[in-house]
């Protein structure tokens, strides 16, 4: 059941990244390093550019400064598959599982060619390893959560992406779902994928990640969760913004 | 009863409306599927004012006015693409202002025009009963292009559809897609304008395919659903019109709507 062969060997790396979102600087001088086969967890709270990170790494997005690199990594050819937050994605539109995950295969069919025996054995081998193949005909919007996003890693994997960019991956997803999810990326990283999951809310599963990158508009630390999450760095995560806006409230007042 | 359906066939020009209401029924609604489920129904109706300086122009130069209609959709549909990018408006609001310049312009190119005599009410509420064997080839040239474009991108379309950033990622072709689509929409219209006119296309271009989405749930069913629909309204409005001595585009109209007013009251979908 293991899916197309796909390049084991991405490296992604940024140094000194800045990008400016709304007229705004939205990171700093962001640099770190994933190497192939890293779940890594990309944690901050709102609006500490979190998106924005993901939007320039898939090119969305300008960046102002700095370099943001992957190593053999072709982008156009749907290597790198971004599962976006649920506000941008369309669920009025009527499409079942299968549907989406065969949108994976776009990229690899071209301009007008139809999907073929082979494309639809790869969908149903991809719904079949993320457990939704019994729910293959269910609507996307008859879909809980987490099995949504799990269609969305299915749809990463026909797509043979070696890069995978979860945006906002745990809202609207329930803790039991969310170790589901958790799971399912663990395997699609033992096969030597990059995924990259940002999450505002930190959840007990932070442990489960191979590197956690905190992130608050500049990297406030990077490295296994065990090292990362420490009171100075939690302080800066979320203390540090807290304290960012008191200020902020009280420069108004003296205006 | 057989008489019913054959004896206005007798006429060379119900028979051309007759085929021009097949097109119509056909092609607005398969397009129309895209427009309900991503929120076109504006711009739909914007791109049906807009053409009309295309439609004059035709007049005035002398080459079908269908055909001089269809640069005038493409570029409004660009335009509004343009305009929303520049100013960072939503899209609504430049569909807002180009839709009521265009159809401004056209207005004065109409009266400044002295050559030409083109009632008004024709061309707001579509003439389908003096169609001419040009405006059918038209017609049917333009159903190949779009029947050809939908089969073709089908795949990009539904990615483009339902997650418009994803789809983005994985290439520039979404983009592309995006104004493939809103050319295809421009296109409909034309057929659609020469059937029910300016303001009576929405008819065919929404609701078909909005009582698809009512009945059936996949968006491939939908497209045959409201493909299968308009086609109904069409022809029934078309015969009911011959029958009754009334206008062929609100009679179609009001069919399609009655299918409409029927499948809601008896089916609801689950808000997304």
């Amino acid at each position: 059941m293991n899916p197309a062969p796909y390049p084991h060997a991405a490296r992604m790396s940024l140094r000194d990244v800045s990008v400016e979102f709304d007229g705004q600087m939205a990171l700093r001088n962001v640099s770190f390093d994933v190497d192939a086969g890293t779940l890594m967890g990309v944690v901050g709270p709102n609006g500490a550019g979190k998106s924005t990170l993901f939007n320039a790494i898939a090119g969305l997005l300008p960046v102002r400064r700095g370099k943001v690199t992957l190593h053999r990594v072709d982008r156009k050819g749907g290597a790198l598959a971004y599962v976006p937050q649920r506000e941008s994605v369309n669920w009025r539109f009527p499409v079942t599982a299968m549907d989406v995950v065969m949108m994976g295969r776009c990229c690899r069919l071209g301009w007008c060619r139809r999907p073929g025996k082979r494309d639809r054995e790869l969908v149903d081998a991809c719904l079949y390893r993320v457990g939704l193949w019994d729910h293959r005909s269910a609507l996307m919007t008859e879909l809980s959560g987490g099995q949504r996003q799990r269609v969305f890693v299915a749809r990463a994997l026909t797509q043979e992406a070696s890069v995978l960019l979860l945006d906002e991956a745990f809202s609207g997803v329930d803790a039991g779902a969310q170790e589901g999810l958790v799971e399912v990326l663990q395997t699609v990283r033992n096969e030597g994928r990059i995924v990259l999951l940002a999450t505002h809310d930190l959840t007990n599963l932070a442990g489960r990640f191979d590197q956690v990158l905190c992130l608050n508009r500049h990297v406030c630390a990077c490295g296994p969760p065990d090292e990362v999450f420490t009171s100075e760095v939690m302080e800066q995560l979320y203390g540090a913004h807290g304290v960012r806006l008191t200020i902020d409230g009280e420069g108004g007042k003296r205006r | 009863m057989i008489e019913f359906f054959v004896a206005p066939l007798e006429y060379g020009f119900m028979v051309r409306a007759l085929i021009g209401s097949v097109l119509v029924g056909v092609m607005c609604p398969l397009v129309g599927a895209y427009v309900v489920t991503r929120n076109l129904a504006f711009m739909g109706d914007a791109l049906a004012h807009a053409v009309l300086p295309g439609m004059v122009l035709g007049f005035i130069v002398g080459i079908n006015p269908a055909i001089a209609a269809v640069p005038t959709g493409v570029a409004v549909a660009v335009l509004v693409r343009i305009v929303s990018r520049r100013a960072g408006f939503s899209t609504d609001t430049s569909i807002g202002i180009l839709f009521a310049a265009m159809f401004a312009l056209g207005l004065a190119m109409l009266s400044l025009s002295t050559t030409i005599r083109v009632d008004m009410e024709d061309l707001l509420l579509g003439q389908l009963l003096a169609i001419s064997p040009t405006d059918i080839y038209v017609s049917l040239g333009i159903t190949v292009m779009v029947i050809l474009g939908l089969f073709a991108l089908h795949h990009w379309l539904l990615f483009a559809s339902f997650d418009p950033v994803g789809s983005q990622v994985v290439g520039a072709r979404a983009n592309i897609v995006d104004y493939v689509l809103l050319v295809m929409l421009a296109l409909v219209i034309v057929i659609g304008i020469q059937a029910a006119g300016v303001i009576l296309v929405m008819a065919m271009l929404v609701t078909p395919a909005a009582t698809a989405y009512l009945l059936v749930r996949r968006f491939v069913s939908m497209m045959m659903a409201a493909a299968a629909i308009g086609t109904a309204a069409a022809v029934t409005g078309l015969y009911i019109s011959y029958h009754f001595n009334l206008p062929p585009g609100p009679a179609m109209t009001l069919v399609a709507s009655g299918i409409f007013a029927l499948a809601i009251s008896f089916k609801r979908r689950v808000p997304a």
